[in-house]
């Protein structure tokens, strides 16, 4: 019998499509948890690494997880500052809340420096706590344009909301060789220990094209042949230290001395 | 045609990417690196060779009306397998290949085989000529990406090779081979070399 009677052909497809489908989405179901996993343990490895944590890249589970122990996940509101204890910090997905309109904001036009468009009420912040339980650092989830795709990343700050302690991008499109070095360790380290914000914690730190003049303290080395790059990630880290950003968070952190917290 | 003969005869005398001249968007995609290129390559070859050897399985009962949408269906679900697969077991470098394992369903070699060669042969031979194509595309992939990260960023497999020197070293990068126009060259190389080796792939004018 001929393959080509209407018939046959239905009956063929839908049984194609039956088996493959099975197929696709025991594979999806069955490997959900691996993944979900990987994705956890990315975010923390990323997290220690900005923060300097753990120095190596490959570092495996059991170090990161030992690593992140010092590492307690809060929730804040951003516009007010506060610690919004309700919220699970382990649930809370900031990309999917700044895209669900009950959950971000609009920010408009120019206060919109880091092209973002629209961001979540919350945000997730990192205490990293030293010996004796006492803050050490805090770490901030930040975002932001670059010249191609959005940049991921987190930046470590010292208990005094000026000097940094570190930065590093866990997801980003930039041209590899070029904009991709804002992954490069060496640029990464001229971060540590500028001061991001002047005295009146307004934010201006600044990656400057070419060399930073020594001894500025908040400029850094522009990365060459990436200016939109280096430019986005001024713009995302002075937006995230802002007014509009974790700023409000940053004066109550001020204002509690560390020692509450 | 013999089993051996159907495995190598794509890898050199009728390689995918410099004889039939496809899936080059790939090749320029995804050669920055030579570990993603490893990646892909072996994703590749899966690909190609299971879903040659299921296409060639059912070609008997697909009607010849919708037999490139059956075909699709085949390669699309081989294709979601892997990629979850590698999210899974190899998270870091998944991450790096973003949308490129997805995109081997738009591989023109997994669906030339699946249509030229499955379609006409047995599931045993088809899956040797998957893994064969697959080698021929991977040959190509891994000596676009040796070059392509060797002169790029000095590195071979992420180790340096030649110190740079924002790095302390004395190689200044040619950021150039970080591009995709500069895999057109190294793929146009490949080919100049594999014609000049094997005279009989010169085309020659009608």
């Amino acid at each position: 019998m001929s393959n080509d009677t209407v018939g046959k052909t239905l009956g063929v497809a839908a049984a194609l499509c039956i088996v493959c489908s099975i197929l696709v989405s025991t594979s999806a179901v069955k490997l959900k948890p691996l993944q979900t996993e990987n994705k956890k343990l990315d975010i923390k490895k990323n997290l220690l690494l900005a923060a300097k944590l753990i120095d190596n890249p490959n570092a495996t589970k059991a170090e990161i997880l030992k690593a992140y122990e010092s590492v307690e996940a809060k929730v804040v509101n951003l516009s007010t500052g506060e610690e919004v204890p309700e919220m699970d910090p382990e649930k809370f997905d900031a990309k999917k809340a700044s895209k669900d309109p009950g959950m971000s904001v609009r920010i408009n036009g120019d206060a919109d420096v880091a092209k973002i468009k629209t961001r979540a009420k919350y945000a997730k912040v990192y205490y990293v706590k030293g010996e004796g339980g006492a803050v050490d650092m805090i770490v901030l989830p930040v975002y932001g344009k670059g010249l191609w795709s959005t940049l991921y990343g987190f930046l470590a700050m010292a208990p005094d909301t000026r000097t940094i302690r570190g930065l590093g991008f866990y997801e980003h499109g930039e041209t590899p060789g070029l904009g991709g070095e804002v992954d490069n360790p060496n640029w990464k380290e001229k971060w540590v220990n500028k001061l991001a914000t002047d005295a009146n914690y307004q934010p201006v730190i600044t990656v400057v094209k070419g060399e930073a003049p020594s001894g500025a303290q908040s400029k850094i080395d522009g990365l060459s042949g990436a200016t939109l790059t280096s430019n986005g990630v001024t713009n995302l880290v002075q937006y995230w230290l802002g007014k509009d950003g974790f700023g409000p968070f940053l004066a109550k952190v001020r204002a509690q001395g560390g020692e509450s917290l | 045609m013999s089993l051996k003969k159907t495995l190598f005869d794509p890898v050199f005398k009728n390689n995918p990417i410099a004889l039939q001249i496809l899936g080059i968007c790939s090749a320029l995609a995804v050669t920055t690196k030579l570990e993603a290129a490893v990646v892909m390559t072996i994703a590749v070859i899966l690909v190609t060779a299971f879903s040659s050897m299921f296409v060639s399985m059912i070609r008997n009962y697909i009607p010849s009306s919708i037999r490139i949408i059956a075909q699709m269906t085949v390669i699309a679900s081989m294709v979601i397998v892997t990629d979850q697969l590698l999210k899974a077991y190899v998270y870091d470098i998944a991450k790096s290949m973003s949308v490129y394992v997805g995109l081997i369903i738009t591989n023109c070699i997994v669906m030339g085989r699946a249509e030229g060669y499955a379609m006409k042969n047995g599931p045993v031979m088809s899956f040797m000529d998957g893994l064969g194509n697959g080698f021929g595309y991977g040959i190509v992939l891994l000596f676009v990406a040796f070059f392509r990260e060797l002169i790029g960023s000095g590195k071979l497999f992420g180790y340096p090779v030649m110190p740079l020197i924002n790095e302390g070293g004395w190689y200044q990068p040619n950021g150039m081979a970080l591009l995709s126009p500069s895999a057109f060259f190294l793929i146009g190389f490949f080919i100049w070399g594999l014609r000049a080796w094997k005279k009989d792939q010169v085309e020659h004018d009608a």
